[in-house]
């Protein structure tokens, strides 16, 4: 890896990672150009559906992405991560619950009135993810291997059962989104809207994350999969950076779980179920870790999968569960790696 | 009182059986250094296993053994083709790899056998209870504990006392030097895979007339010996053994005594806070 021959000292020249390049940035482009175009398409065909399956797709590709953060570029292996999806979608959903049924939130002194305005929900929401990433973090990060997946999935199932036994909020059943949050003049009930919102987000989640990878901070989460007490010899307070690695990820994660709640207009446990977090894993890693293209390419293509197969039979899994083993077992790079623009000699 | 008793007798029959899947598991886990996620699809394998060949041959016994074997010769098929080839990769690889068989698994299930569940009925010879202490206890619960208790004790007898035993606990705390000392160690993996596989198609059998057979029924008690095992220390058998009673008990009488759902987070503070302070588990067997 060339990453770790770079000198870490201040004023010394920062590697970025290989850019995409103007092919890159031409499919790029390409790609987005050719999402906006779904809902007029959808709408011509009068085939409405369309546009839910792709504000889905899209959605899981936030998710994906948040996970690749910690888990391609970070090599924190978190076996939890629906945890911070589903956290933010229960914030979404007990505002909305509140603001529907007229009452209050006392959580000890601080009253809150539920709320559907997405200004205030929706970063509460991210905050609430992020604060969550901060403090399980915090703790799982003092382990590693395989006690650091153990520990985060014990976490996300703690919260799996809370949300379980929160009766006033459907429990096991879920809790519906009665009313839609609006954003300013934008009305998240409305698909198509919510859709442009969810590929805006996607978007943005992609250009920042591409910002963080190649900066500085990017650099030092990439040397950290490789050798951590190299980089503490260096004197990087390697525990931090991963820390805030994941803090950023658990937020990014809750935005999309806020998409996510409202694209349902539904939240319930499945949504934190340790299922759904090896789910995530496998989109990661069917795309293609360690690069951000890979994670929306696998998001999509496992839902593609569920779409399409499940359309043949409703016993896809079938066919999911063995072509999962093979692309472990023969072709790591993912499907990322099957792109003209893919990293050369990046992951592994 | 007489409640508090019945629940912690049902907490030592859940914890034995939490045993019977842990000790297997923690082997895995331990000597090959292998996360097998599949584990509770092996429980479930031999769940639906035994109601099959009890409607085949009516026997409960005969039902239960072919079971066993059957899933211990599936364990053995896993270990061949997916197991075998990601000892040496990332726990990554091998998270993936069991989760896509967790799918396959799931699903194959339910083209076999459906997604209603099926019941499995308790063997007429051992139903009915007996009165312990005031109470009335099901016979068929205390059968379990017994089945679980001989096996614990078999496998101490094993790993204390045996030759073979003596290998599976050098293999836990150093693989590298095993394989140094010219051991046949695929027949050893493959060995410990089998019976684990066998020793959670037990489990599963024995839980079948008291919860549903039904697809899935294995990921959660998945979960739960995981656990287990990181409770334990992971490669240790009696680690697994006082950690799945701790589980056991703390589980179900946290769910009765606490609102509906705590009880279940417990479990998880339990051990969050114990690989905080003992990172490495109770009875941590690597050196």
């Amino acid at each position: 890896m060339a990453d770790s021959t770079i000198t870490l000292a201040a004023g010394a020249k920062v590697a970025r990672p290989a850019r995409a390049g103007r092919l890159g940035l031409a499919l790029g482009l390409s790609a987005v150009v050719l999402l906006a175009l779904v809902p007029p398409v959808a709408s011509a065909l009068g085939d409405p559906f369309y546009v839910r399956v792709v504000t889905r797709m899209m959605v899981f590709a936030i998710m994906a992405i948040s996970l690749d953060l910690v888990l391609g570029f970070g090599g924190m292996v978190s076996f939890g991560h629906a945890m911070f999806v589903g956290a933010a979608a229960y914030v979404v959903g007990i505002a909305g619950h509140h603001a529907a049924a007229g009452s209050a939130l006392a959580l000890g002194p601080l009253v809150l009135t539920g709320s559907t305005n997405a200004w205030i929900v929706w970063p509460l929401a991210i905050a609430v993810s992020a604060l969550l990433a901060f403090v399980f973090g915090a703790i799982a990060l003092r382990t590693s291997g395989l006690y650091f997946i153990m520990i985060t999935l014990a976490f996300a199932q703690m919260l799996y059962f809370v949300a379980v036994s929160a009766q006033p909020y459907g429990g096991a059943d879920g809790l519906p989104l009665e009313t839609a949050p609006t954003l300013g003049p934008l009305d998240t009930g409305s698909r198509r809207t919510l859709y442009y919102i969810a590929l805006a987000c996607m978007v943005a989640v992609f250009l920042l994350c591409r910002r963080i990878v190649g900066s500085r901070f990017g650099l030092v989460l990439r040397a950290s999969r490789f050798n951590q007490p190299r980089l503490a010899a260096v004197g990087v307070p390697v525990y931090r950076y991963r820390l805030a690695a994941f803090v950023i990820s658990g937020a990014i994660a809750g935005l999309a779980g806020v998409l996510l709640a409202s694209s349902q207009a539904f939240v319930s446990p499945a949504d934190l179920s340790w299922l759904r977090s090896g789910e995530l894993i496998v989109m990661v890693v069917l795309g293609g870790m360690a690069t951000l293209y890979g994670p929306i390419l696998g998001a999509f293509f496992y839902l593609l999968a569920e779409f399409v197969l499940g359309h043949f039979t409703e016993h896809w899994q079938l066919v999911m569960g063995p072509l999962l083993v093979l692309v472990v077992l023969y072709a790591k790079g993912g499907l990322a790696s099957l792109l003209p623009v893919a990293r050369k000699g990046g992951a592994r | 009182m007489s409640l508090m008793f019945e629940q912690l007798l049902n907490g030592l029959q859940f914890g034995m059986m939490l045993f019977l899947m842990a000790s297997g598991l923690t082997l895995v886990v331990g000597i090959m250094n292998f996360i097998n996620l599949a584990h509770g699809t092996l429980y479930m394998a031999g769940a639906f296993l035994a109601v099959a060949f009890h409607a085949l041959t009516g026997s409960y016994l005969l039902a239960l053994g072919l079971a066993i074997a059957a899933t211990a010769l599936l364990g053995l098929v896993i270990e061949l083709l997916v197991a075998q080839p990601l000892y040496q990769r990332d726990h990554l690889d091998q998270v993936l790899c069991t989760f896509g068989i967790i799918l396959f698994l799931n699903e194959l299930a339910r083209v076999i056998w459906g997604s209603a569940p099926l019941r499995m009925d308790v063997p007429p010879w051992l139903d009915g209870s007996v009165d312990l202490a005031g109470i009335g206890y099901p016979v068929y619960r205390l059968a379990i504990i017994a089945v679980s208790a001989a096996v614990a004790i078999g496998l101490h007898l094993v790993i204390t006392r045996t030759r073979l035993g003596m290998l599976i606990r050098a293999g836990a705390a150093d693989r590298t030097m095993v394989v140094g000392l010219g051991v046949n160690i695929q027949l050893l993996y493959a060995l410990v895979f089998a019976v684990g596989a066998g020793l959670a198609a037990l489990s599963g059998i024995l839980a079948a007339p008291i919860f549903t057979v039904q697809t899935g029924m294995g990921d959660h008690i998945l979960i739960l010996t995981l656990v287990v095992i990181v409770i334990g220390g992971i490669g240790s058998v009696h680690g697994a053994l006082a950690a799945a009673l701790l589980v056991g008990v703390i589980d179900t009488v946290g769910r009765v005594s606490l609102p509906t759902g705590f009880g279940n987070v417990l479990i998880y503070v339990l051990m969050a806070s114990i690989l905080f302070w003992r990172p490495r588990g109770l009875f941590p067997s690597h050196g």
